[in-house]
């Protein structure tokens, strides 16, 4: 194996650091799905229409912030979906009797404490995130119908709505809602690759027993990141207000499985300690495009299911085979 | 006394103070005792580290040598018994006391994240921030800055790495090593503790270890090597500690003893002399 290292060339090895860039293959994956679909219908390069894939991914995209940070520390977070619709029902109804910012404070203060409970029973009990985040899951989902009572609220235009404000953005038409999903990605990416405490999250999910010997305080990085995944679910809830301003306590059910498809397309392990949030955010968009394209040709909804659950299997695939390359 | 003694500390004090040659010890422990249920890990373990020397642990499997080693590196906290550097008692929690005492430890995992860089690795736990605001309160990471410490690390050390920002899962085991015993040698102003070194390595490459703690000695840093390769201590090490059944069996000079002695210290078969049980031979 030495040998073979030594032998590469300058050139092959800068190849190999392309192509070892976990980005590239979702990248690759993006393009193509744009082009086949803007050859195969009229419909899908229309400015509207790539608006409205933008839109439709801004929710999803924003959860798949939090899904990513928790992925990378080798957990999974099963709840944040549900933990996001129990948010759009505490937005709308403080929100609606007790005016909007005391909506979004108190929205705020009750997903903050989910997260931290999250946090607190993986990292402070060592318990499996897996079955944390399913018992969190089925509580919060279950809370959520009780303090709906099985009905759906309704928000006035204004603040909870702020994320349906169009914005024209050269030809494109977009919500703040696409804006503010962009934002956290640069601010997470930010985190992610230029601070310490981004590397520390890296550090810990790939080789947690590494990152105790070498003094990383562990628990206290993995309660930030719960907290931080709840904390996203409060813009996820706000941006869902204002693409559709009512809260329906049976909408996004599918959420959270659609934000695990988005980071593993995204190229991110399971396992943790690798991947990428840009890789999210195109796993993201491959998704939005893979339905939208597929509809536009005029493919029945439980086909783009098929080809979706396809795509993950063929991305964790990718995952395991570049792992067990990488380790002999 | 011997010639495998480092040159002379300035100011030794004549024998029969605290240590051999009268030097204080950089590092010291006495009674350090660790129990994990009912299982004896340590029983009153001692541990003294002179300036400036290679000091080898060595003991059977069980005997609780990486308890010891672990206890001095902060990664285990003992139940009783007292740890001084400098002579002053220091209590470690996590390793990150011992590091701040400038107690750095190679662990045998080599505590390293594989998909990591080589500078991300070395720098874990302790970035380089950016100057300015953009490190005050961005709290970014001078990215630049610890590949230039890293690579000059790396020539310093004669340790050839093609980049240092290849991700360590790159490497073969002895760059491993090389990064990782690097990577003390960084940082550990006082004291370097290696667990096993060239326990998962190929000849050339322990050979290329040896030389490493060899240099690192001549830069006046004591070092700890833990090992089970005879010949690889007895190359290297100013003294030997011979750990057996939980507690310092005895402390003896590589010059005075055959290997073979010391294997028989090391299972109970032979009796040390009584200098050798106060470790002061």
């Amino acid at each position: 194996m030495e040998s073979a290292t030594r032998a590469r060339t300058p050139v092959a090895t800068s190849w190999d650091h392309l192509l070892r860039n976990p980005l590239v293959g979702p990248l690759v994956a993006l393009v193509v799905a744009v082009v086949v679909f803007s050859l195969v219908t009229d419909t899908f390069l229309r400015p509207g229409n790539l608006a409205l894939v933008l839109q439709q991914s801004a929710v999803i995209g924003i959860l798949a912030v939090a899904q990513t940070l928790v992925i990378l520390t080798a957990g999974i977070d099963l709840s944040v979906g549900a933990v996001a619709v129990l948010g759009t029902i505490v937005l709308a109804k403080v929100g609606g009797t007790e005016g909007a910012a005391v909506g979004l404070l108190v929205t705020v203060a009750v997903l903050a404490l989910i997260g931290l409970l999250n946090g607190v029973l993986v990292a402070g009990l060592h318990l499996p995130p897996f079955i944390v985040t399913l018992g969190m899951f089925t509580a919060v989902f279950a809370a959520t119908q009780l303090y709906a009572g099985s009905a759906t609220y309704p928000v006035e235009p204004g603040l909870l709505t702020w994320f349906g404000t169009k914005v024209q953005l050269g030809g494109l038409v977009i919500s703040t809602g696409v804006l503010a999903m962009l934002a956290l990605y640069l601010v997470a990416w930010f985190v992610l690759t230029q601070t310490a405490a981004g590397r520390h999250l890296y550090a810990l999910g790939g080789a947690p027993e590494a990152a105790r010997l070498t003094g990383i305080r562990s628990g206290r990085v993995l309660v930030l990141v719960y907290l931080t995944a709840g904390l996203i679910a409060v813009l996820a809830a706000w941006a869902a207000l204002g693409r559709i301003p009512n809260a329906d306590p049976n909408a996004y059910q599918n959420a959270n499985l659609e934000t695990i498809t988005a980071v593993v397309i995204g190229g991110t392990s399971l396992f943790g300690g690798r991947g990428s949030v840009m890789g999210t955010l195109v796993g993201t968009l491959i998704v939005a495009v893979l339905r939208n394209g597929l509809t536009q040709a005029g493919v029945d909804n439980l086909y783009q299911n098929i080809a979706t659950g396809a795509l993950v299997i063929a991305a964790v695939a990718l995952d395991q085979v570049s792992r067990r390359r990488a380790q002999t | 006394m011997t010639t495998t003694t480092p040159a002379p500390e300035p100011g030794a004090a004549p024998a029969g103070t605290a240590a051999s040659d009268g030097r204080a010890p950089v590092l010291a422990a006495s009674g350090l005792v660790k129990r994990y249920g009912s299982v004896v890990a340590m029983d009153g373990a001692d541990f003294e580290l002179l300036p400036g020397e290679v000091l080898a642990v060595i003991g059977d499997n069980g005997a609780g040598k990486s308890t010891l080693i672990k206890a001095l590196s902060g990664v285990v906290v003992p139940d009783a018994g007292e740890i001084r550097v400098d002579g002053r008692p220091a209590t470690f929690h996590t390793a990150r006391d011992a590091q701040a005492h400038g107690i750095e430890t190679v662990f045998q995992d080599l505590a390293l994240a594989p998909a990591l860089d080589i500078a991300a690795n070395l720098f874990m736990g302790r970035e380089l921030r950016r100057p300015g605001p953009l490190g005050s309160v961005l709290r970014m990471t001078d990215k630049r800055a610890m590949r230039r410490r890293a690579e000059e690390l790396f020539d310093s050390m004669s340790i050839r790495i093609k980049s240092v920002t290849q991700p360590v899962e790159n490497l073969s085991g002895g760059q491993r090593q090389g990064v990782a015993v690097a990577r003390a040698a960084a940082f550990g102003k006082k004291v370097i503790i290696m667990d096993e070194p060239t326990a998962a390595l190929g000849v050339r490459e322990s050979g290329t270890v040896i030389e490493l703690i060899k240099e690192i000695r001549s830069r006046g840093i004591p070092v700890v090597l833990i090992s089970h390769d005879m010949p690889h201590v007895f190359e290297v090490a100013d003294r030997i500690h011979v750990h057996r059944t939980g507690r310092r069996a005895a402390v003896v000079r590589p010059s005075q003893r055959t290997m073979a002695e010391v294997v028989a210290l090391m299972t109970g078969a032979l009796e040390p002399t009584e200098e050798e049980r106060r470790g002061v031979a």
